[in-house]
């Protein structure tokens, strides 16, 4: 948990701290290397001696001794760029034509007459590439410090257990450390010598990590294992993989949750139009289509003249998507939707009509294809949570989903507009007894609500093609939600939506996607059945009348 | 008992509707066979083809005017039963490809021996017998619109409630018959037919056959769906349409009455779909889609729902247009279907047909056509 | 329990609430074969929720709903409350508007109501007898032809009531049956409503005390989803109670 709030916090201030970190980390690289410089000669001069046992001596020490040089000396070596003179006793590292004193690093301007390469047979490269390994435990970007730990515990090579317990013994990153103690515990887990108590503290250490490399390291004991570690390792075998299914599990709520707050950004505006003035508006999902376009035109504008602003595109997006999409949907309204009040099969049909229209009028001016709508630099990248990893983009459009709803619930509670609004939906004849322009308002609330989906529109051409078609795999959706969290409830369609993509992300484990969401629509179906006006019903007399 | 109950199918409207259709479904085949191809009345087979595929629209959109024109049901769900019926007689014809197949299997059709499969889903058992694949056309449709009505009648979901379950339940058969392992030819659907009933699909003779089976059918559903709305029960559905609640506090099992309309109207679709499939030679997963239903609602709408006759002119007169536009201006097609569903809905919500009877009737219209603001 | 046997209607606390809200709490009342019996209340007392729980379009939470003894309505839905022979007639007069007059008084009127057997139904020479009488008694013989929507409000009335007779229920519940009309035509129609009581109980909601006082008959006042008050017209027009929630204001 430390690490990951430290790499959110990261997120926020990463240049800065990165710079830090990096002086923070060659500070602590420094004196030790200072004092690691003894044992290396007495190392190369083993390789000058031309005896494979010798010349494995000297890279195991060379490997660990954490000499600045030892990465250079063994990547010549593996290159064939390392000579000897036994005269000398020194050794050299070819670079280019010219000789470099392998200690040192300084260029030698004589070539010695006994000058011959360093030979390796099959036994020495390996022992170099092990060598390699052990060297970017050692390496100064704790990263790669991450990355050497984590191939280790992989490879559980017990050669490399003494340049990790060096590497254990020096390290001050906590989160390099852990992996570092962990790294050791499987190499130990699987140790021939090691105690059984050795082995059961490891055995404790791993299921303290967790994670699938925890639980195969401690489900893959070999079969000679005593009975006590054997013990211990099924136990912390199961505590892992407890704690793997609640992660998978939370991973799973997350992803519903993403796949919900898309829905309810969808839904959203429907619940407005559909849910409280109870138009049935079928080319709401055109509505949406017509934000992610105007995403893309102000991309478009923005790439050509003025490419700094990139990460801004959005934020200016959003508020002209609105404003699309709210006039198309005023003009929608005053022209044809107001001669069909009171007949909703009728507005289902000419709304229709409409969004053929709409989207045969967005395929003739941009054409069929999908059309490509970039992220901003914010929204992408990832960080990890514990054992699961949250990508920004995902993460932003549930804010701004929450948002939205927030917002809009604002607008209806606290705005005289609002206030108009419920009084106008509730009773109309009453409302324009007491001078509130109800053609006005109905506008209005309409245009708001083909508004709000614009906005999802936005948020939309991050996550999904921007094509002519994008609306219509929308709009069941957006129904299926709105009349699932109940007619005329914005809670109801808040909960809906989160309830529909958690319960869709958990089933397509076991069904699939397609299958999942044939299953989601079968549930809905029957849930309408069981309770027709949806989960957070308005009943009464007046209501059932 | 049935006699009478069928007699009383022929008001005037349908009577001569009726004698139209029989005209055409005898002169068309007759024209296409029989009149030497530079003969000025000669039907060419591609026309024949044509006005088959439209005929079997129009069955649908009687069947649909059933229970949207006189019970209020607006199903955007019709094109499922429609599809459903179209595979019932599809998988009839795949079985009866035989080893003329590319994989000349003796009994798979060739998707599942593509799919590496060895054995005939038992989905598909009996489907080489003609008369199990003409039972399961209506069946199968009818099936589901009687479990799907059930449900939803009974719990009273209403409106646009139920319009806009039905969608979901096209969608998602939509979404199922794309997969292949539904057993169903997945995304290409079932193609290639080669004969029907021992006669070449082909050939002009078995097309012009199909072509007076198919206005038959309509004639048959328009007489059948007359006969439903001028009996008593006809009477009680148009009660449902104009105030349901009053309806059930008469006496009448409201929900009954649905399921059983929608359940005669899903198997008359799913004929209509049977029909469909031997003369354009496919069914694919894209006839479930929720676009195809919802353009049924607006033929009805255009010949004028609540009239039968009226669904069988807007059928007809839709798809015509649509024909003559897609080989005219393709682009726009789509403009003019948006436009056509909006113009209608706004300025001619009787239809064709209820707007004529209308002007032409002086005394009141009948009993049939809509009035212009529900009850309820 | 022989007050229950013995009733036409029997109700006894019952209980009714919508999101929190108490439609009817703990209402009872007796209806005995033969009476006549006027309900009034002031509005939200729950008049209209009653005849909803007794015609089955709502479910009582609790309490017990008998009709003539020992059918218990709260297990029944509205099609086969009204094969009892409870006919309901509600406020606003809701006649079918696309179908004629003569066509509204034939779904009405008594008999088989299965799918099949309706869709199989002809006019019986006795149907067709009763179908006259009917139309004689609501005075629309000359329109029978007729679409019901095209019929002024009070025939729309009538026509509603010649449709409760066809069903020839044993008990009419009538919900504001004079709501807009003149005085002629409510005379008119406590005339009628006295007639048709002869051979039928009948429970009148009404709002109009003139009406009610015209009627003569027992009273029941309900307030809050409850029996506030309950006798002769003069008894409850001078019960302190409703003076207070009621008619004193």
């Amino acid at each position: 948990m430390l690490h990951s709030a430290r790499r959110l916090a990261a997120r926020a201030f990463a240049p800065l701290l990165l710079s830090f970190g990096l002086v923070l980390a060659a500070l602590a690289w420094l004196p030790s290397a200072a004092v690691a410089q003894a044992p290396i000669d007495a190392a190369l001069e083993k390789l000058t001696t031309d005896s494979y046992s010798d010349t494995i001596d000297a890279i195991q020490a060379i490997a660990v001794s954490g000499h600045p040089r030892a990465a250079v000396i063994i990547q010549a070596l593996q290159g064939g760029q390392l000579a000897f003179s036994a005269a000398e006793k020194k050794v050299y590292v070819r670079v280019g034509n010219g000789l470099q004193e392998a200690g040192s690093g300084a260029a030698t301007a004589a070539v010695p007459a006994d000058l011959a390469d360093v030979r390796a047979n099959n036994r020495v490269r390996g022992i170099v590439s092990a060598a390699m390994g052990t060297l970017t435990l050692l390496n100064p970007d704790p990263a790669r410090r991450l990355e050497a730990a984590a191939s280790v515990l992989k490879s559980r090579d017990v050669a490399s257990l003494p340049a990790l317990e060096q590497a254990l013994g020096r390290e001050t990153d906590p989160a390099v450390k852990a992996a570092f103690a962990a790294a050791r515990a499987a190499i130990v887990l699987n140790k021939a010598d090691a105690s059984d108590n050795e082995r059961v503290a490891a055995i404790d250490l791993i299921r303290k990590r967790g994670g699938q490399d925890a639980l195969g390291l401690l489900r893959g004991l070999p079969a000679d294992t005593p009975k006590r570690v054997k013990d211990a390792a099924e136990a912390g075998a199961k505590v892992v993989e407890t704690q793997l299914a609640l992660w998978s599990g939370a991973q799973n709520v997350w992803y519903g949750l993403s796949l919900g707050s898309v829905l309810l950004l969808a839904a959203i505006g429907l619940a407005i139009t559909f849910g409280v003035m109870g138009i049935i508006n079928m080319a709401h999902g055109e509505m949406v289509m017509i934000g992610a376009y105007t995403t893309f035109v102000v991309q478009e504008v923005i790439r050509a003249h003025a490419p700094g602003l990139f990460d801004w595109s959005l934020t200016i997006a959003i508020p002209l998507a609105f404003l699309t999409s709210g006039l198309v949907g005023v003009i929608l309204e005053r022209t044809v939707i107001r001669w069909l009040y009171g007949r909703p099969l009728e507005t289902l049909l000419a709304t229709w009509g409409i969004s053929l229209i709409l989207m045969q009028a967005v395929r003739t001016q941009f054409g069929a294809n999908n059309r490509e709508v970039g992220a901003p630099s914010f929204m992408s990248g990832s960080f990890d949570i514990g054992h699961m990893s949250i990508t920004w983009g995902r993460l932003w459009i549930i804010v701004f989903a929450l948002a939205v709803f927030a917002a809009l619930i604002l607008v209806l509670k606290r705005t005289p507009l609002g206030l108009q609004m419920r009084a106008v939906t509730q009773n109309r004849s009453m409302a324009s007894a007491m001078g509130i322009r109800t053609p006005f308002v109905d506008a209005l609330t309409f245009g708001l609500g083909c508004g709000i989906a614009g906005i999802a529109g936005v948020a939309l051409s991050q996550i999904d093609n921007v094509s002519p078609n994008l609306g219509q795999s929308y709009i069941i959706d957006s129904f299926m939600v709105v009349v699932f969290g109940g007619v005329g409830n914005l809670w109801g369609t808040l909960v809906g939506a989160m309830t529909l993509g958690v319960i869709n992300k958990f089933l397509e484990p076991y069904a699939g996607a397609v299958l999942g969401k044939i299953l989601v629509l079968v549930f809905i179906i029957l849930f309408i059945q069981k309770r027709p006006r949806g989960l957070f019903a308005l009943k009464g007399r007046s209501v059932e009348a | 008992m049935i006699t009478s109950f069928l007699l009383k199918g022929f008001d005037r409207r349908v009577t001569f509707a009726v004698l139209i259709l029989a005209v055409i479904a005898v002169a068309v085949p007759c024209f296409n066979l029989y009149l030497p191809q530079n003969h000025p009345l000669h039907v060419p087979t591609y026309l024949v083809q044509l006005w088959g595929k439209y005929a079997a629209y129009a069955m649908l959109a009687v069947a649909l005017d059933l229970v949207w024109g006189y019970c209020g049901i607006l199903s955007l769900g019709h094109g499922a039963f429609f599809a459903l019926g179209g595979y019932a007689m599809g998988m009839y014809l795949m079985r009866q490809i035989g080893t003329r197949g590319v994989y000349a299997h003796p009994i798979l059709p060739d998707f599942m021996v593509f799919l590496n499969w060895k054995e005939l889903p038992v989905t598909w058992y009996g489907f080489d017998w003609f008369g199990y694949a003409a039972f399961m056309v209506m069946f199968v449709p009818g099936l589901l619109a009687f479990v799907f009505g059930w449900f939803a009648f009974r719990s009273r979901v209403t409106g646009v409630y139920l319009s806009i379950i039905t969608q979901a339940m096209t969608y998602a058969l939509l979404l199922a018959f794309f997969r292949n392992d539904m057993g169903f030819g997945g995304n290409n659907g079932l193609t290639d037919f080669k004969d029907i009933l021992g006669y070449n699909i082909q050939a002009d003779t078995t097309r012009a056959g199909l072509f007076f089976l198919t206005v038959l059918a309509v004639i048959v559903s328009l007489i059948l769906a007359s006969a439903i709305v001028n009996s008593k029960l006809g009477k009680v559905l148009l009660a449902i349409r104009d105030a349901e609640s009053r309806t059930r506090f008469i006496g009448y099992r409201v929900e009954n009455f649905k399921v059983f309309v929608f359940t005669v109207s899903a198997c008359m679709a799913g004929i209509a779909g049977a029909l469909y499939v031997p003369q354009v030679g496919i069914i694919n997963p894209s006839e479930f889609s929720p676009a195809n239903s919802i353009e049924a609602v607006i033929w009805v709408a255009v010949g004028g729902r609540g009239t039968l006759v009226g669904a069988v002119v807007g059928a007809v007169a839709v798809n015509w247009g649509k024909t003559w536009f897609t080989g005219a201006f393709p682009a726009y097609w789509l403009f003019a279907l948006g436009a056509l569903f909006v113009l209608v809905t706004l300025f001619l919500p009787k239809g064709i047909i209820g707007t004529l009877s209308s002007l032409m009737a002086r005394r009141p219209a009948p009993a049939g056509t809509l009035n212009p603001k529900p009850a309820e | 329990m022989d007050l229950a046997k013995n009733s036409l209607l029997y109700l006894d606390g019952v209980a009714v609430s919508f999101d929190g809200y108490k439609a009817l709490r703990g209402l009872s009342m007796v209806i005995e074969p033969g009476e006549m019996r006027a309900i009034i209340g002031p509005n939200g007392a729950g008049k209209t929720t009653m005849m909803d729980v007794i015609t089955g379009k709502t479910r009582p939470d609790e309490g017990e709903v008998l009709f003539a003894g020992s059918t218990d309505l709260t297990q029944m839905d509205e099609a086969a409350i009204a094969s009892l022979g409870i006919g309901r007639k509600f406020q606003k007069p809701t006649v079918f508007e696309s179908q004629t007059v003569r066509d509204n008084l034939v779904l009405a009127l008594q008999g088989d109501r299965g799918t099949f057997a309706t869709l199989f139904h002809r006019l019986t020479g006795r149907e067709a007898t009763r179908l006259d009488e009917l139309l004689e008694t609501i005075k629309l013989q000359d329109r029978q032809n007729e679409l019901a929507k095209n019929l002024s409000h009070g025939q729309k009335q009538w026509l509603e009531i010649g449709m409760l007779l066809a069903q020839e229920p044993k008990l009419l519940l009538v919900d504001e049956p004079v709501a807009g009309m003149t005085d002629a035509e409510t005379m008119e129609t406590a005339h009628l409503l006295r007639k048709i009581n002869e051979t039928k109980s009948v429970v009148v909601v009404e709002h109009d005390m003139h009406f009610v006082r015209e009627l003569g008959v027992k009273v029941t006042v309900l307030h809050e989803g409850a029996v506030l008050s309950e006798g002769s017209i003069d008894h409850v027009a001078n019960d302190p109670r409703v003076i207070e929630v009621y008619l004193g204001r």
